[in-house]
């Protein structure tokens, strides 16, 4: 409790000192010449942004894009020998190409799941409660996600895991996709007789992804059924008018029109997939051949304290963010040019 | 008062009935079973953390319903403070020291950034708005190595110190700084873009009226805009409750929030993991009220701010 104060007070002053400074401050511009007040108060009110998202964000970034140059004490220059490292190392190379199959199979299935309820569940009895039910995962932490789904997937010794008990009463199921019941869900990689091989995803990162629809699903619905909405009524009842089919209508008028949210879907599930961290870590903590980019980073600089290896996984995150939002914002400004709106 | 698209989507219905108007039987029922899909692994947790150890290890939550066996021993557990006990309220209250000053001092740097950005005539005006967007691409673990650096050992350019060792690792204000910074683009970014819809009619009336900038950003701008700092409060809120990998890095065991306690207590319960039920819940309660209480402002933050990087 006496904690809980302290930072109360704490807080309470660093704010009230902001907001004195700032007061003193735009007052005292009242003492330069009238045409620089402007300028100085803008200053006055940035000030505080500037310093944090400049020392906090902007530097730090480009000191880690110095320090993927450096070996892992900071000292020596390697040139890309880190970057070369994930190209060559199994694990790491495993990581990546897991977090590609987080992106890619991930961003689909959300995108699918999100458009799918936002379609039909308009109109439907129980239209909110559906919704509700589909968003709250979005609203838990990937930590509570993780807790909840280790008792789907849950094997022996631990017998109650909802997965185990579905296919375990599946008549007729070969053991080789859980028909024993007895099957460790997030540890084993192959799945119906298919073992993959070391240095390729397993099907256990699938399941994790499934995780990570769970969480996701929810914003894409509310995003896509916002679009949705906002279509233009004369557009579909033109279409209906001229006879096309519910289903026309959908794909052929809505989703269009939607273009631009679908494409912000799978940008938001992309970057997310790519820092897809917390779900691995609690749940496999990267084990059994399910590590992606982001929690190899975490590992590789927070437990092995490799600082420059470290900093080129996040650089290489970065990397494969920045196409993909660019991409998002060109084809939204081709949309906005094309529909004029 | 006339309000972006961005901020009323939700209510521009004008294809609503329109887009699905007669949901078919196999729509209906793809939905019906996402909504139980999405539901039962919740619900799962949520019943098991209600159930004795014993029926929790033996049989699965679903036989429950005919054997309803009713307990809060594994809550008073979790929350209890004995040593080797998971002690959740005081991580909960960790979260809270965590969350509420982080998302207080991002918004209100914000605003005042927002109003800059929105109001005042300066050169590159423009510029410092692209480019704040612009750092929204920069993902977190971008800066995480180098602000750790900082806190436990400053920093400084070849022998100068610049910043000195100010020894915030693990401490609260370590993290509040960290969540301030990581926050403010997409704080910027929702709070200009609500003010740009406000009339500017009334700043340029108070601005003959001889009122300052400070004036006018209190006594107008800000009240106008507390939906927006409202829905955009909630979601910091959310945001930073539920996260776990700042909190990893810049607080230690005494000072984690409770998505670390119940990460740390998931690899560490061994024979206890029918307890996990019950942490999790308490970890999820927050924000499962918040969602249910306010959604609707949580939706109007999620759809302006669902660029968060």
């Amino acid at each position: 409790m006496s904690d809980l104060l302290r930072d109360a007070v704490l807080m309470i002053a660093v704010a009230a000192l902001l907001v004195a400074v700032t007061v003193a401050l735009v007052k005292a511009t009242e003492l330069i010449p009238r045409r620089f007040r402007e300028s100085a108060t803008a200053a006055i009110f940035l000030f505080p942004a500037i310093i944090a998202v400049v020392g906090g964000l902007l530097i730090p970034a480009l000191r880690t894009i110095f320090l993927s140059l450096y070996d892992d004490t900071g000292t020596s220059f390697v040139g890309l020998d880190n970057y070369a490292e994930i190209a060559t190392n199994n694990n790491k190379r495993l990581s990546v190409l897991n977090s590609f199959l987080w992106v890619g199979v991930g961003s689909v299935l959300t995108l699918a799941i999100g458009l799918s309820v936002a379609r039909f569940a308009d109109g439907m009895k129980r239209e909110s409660a559906i919704k509700s039910a589909i968003f709250l995962p979005g609203a838990i932490s990937l930590v509570g996600a993780g807790v909840i789904w280790s008792f789907v997937y849950a094997g022996p010794p631990i017998d109650i895991g909802l997965l185990n008990s579905v296919t375990d009463v599946i008549p007729g199921l070969p053991a080789s996709v859980g028909g024993d019941g007895d099957r460790l869900w997030l540890l084993e990689r192959g799945f119906g007789g298919a073992d993959p091989p070391s240095a390729a995803p397993g099907f256990n990162s699938l399941l994790l992804i499934v995780i990570f629809v769970w969480t996701q699903a929810g914003l894409a619905m509310v995003l896509l059924s916002a679009a949705i909405k906002g279509v233009p009524r004369e557009l579909i009842e033109a279409a209906r008018v001229d006879g096309a089919s519910e289903r026309q209508v959908f794909w052929r008028i809505v989703v269009p029109a939607v273009r631009p949210t679908i494409a912000a879907v799978l940008t938001l599930t992309t970057v997310a997939g790519l820092k897809a961290f917390d779900i691995v870590s609690v749940t496999t903590g990267g084990n059994f051949g399910t590590s992606t980019i982001a929690n190899e980073f975490f590992v590789t600089r927070f437990v092995q304290g490799r600082n420059g290896l470290g900093s080129a996984l996040a650089v290489l995150i970065f990397a494969l963010v920045v196409p993909v939002v660019l991409l998002n914002q060109r084809q939204e400004r081709t949309h906005q040019v094309e529909t004029g709106r | 008062m006339r309000r972006t698209t961005l901020w009323s989507r939700e209510k521009r219905s004008a294809g609503t009935a329109a887009a699905a108007r007669l949901t078919s039987p196999a729509g209906r029922l793809i939905v019906l079973s996402l909504a139980v899909l999405w539901t039962v692994p919740t619900f799962g947790v949520f019943v098991s953390s209600f159930r004795p150890e014993a029926d929790v290890k033996g049989t699965g939550w679903w036989t429950w319903f005919l054997d309803p066996n009713l307990t809060l021993d594994n809550y008073r557990r979790v929350l209890s403070s004995s040593p080797g006990e998971d002690n959740m309220l005081f991580f909960v209250a960790n979260s809270f020291r965590i969350t509420i000053p982080s998302v207080f001092f991002s918004i209100v740097i914000a605003a005042f950034a927002s109003y800059a950005l929105t109001w005042m005539r300066f050169r590159g005006r423009d510029w410092i708005f692209v480019g704040i967007v612009a750092l929204l691409m920069v993902p977190l673990q971008m800066a995480l190595i180098p602000m750790l650096q900082v806190f436990t050992g400053g920093a400084h350019i070849g022998s100068v110190r610049i910043i000195p060792d100010l020894d915030l690792t693990g401490t609260m204000p370590g993290i509040w700084i960290a969540h301030t910074a990581f926050g403010l683009p997409i704080c910027i970014y929702i709070l200009r873009s609500f003010m740009t819809t406000l009339p500017g009619d009334i700043v340029e009336a108070a601005r003959i009226d001889g009122a300052n900038h400070l004036a006018i950003f209190w006594r107008i701008i800000l009240p106008l805009s507390a939906p927006a700092i409202a829905s955009l409060g909630i979601f910091q809120f959310m945001w930073i409750w539920n996260d776990y990998l700042v909190a990893l890095i810049f607080v230690g065991r005494e000072n984690a929030p409770v998505t670390a306690q119940l990460a740390t207590v998931t690899g560490t319960r061994g024979q206890s993991w029918h307890l996990l039920t019950a942490a999790g819940m308490v970890s999820m309660i927050l924000p499962i009220a918040v969602f249910l209480g306010l959604q609707r402002y949580f939706v109007r933050g999620l759809l302006a701010g669902s660029v968060k990087g």
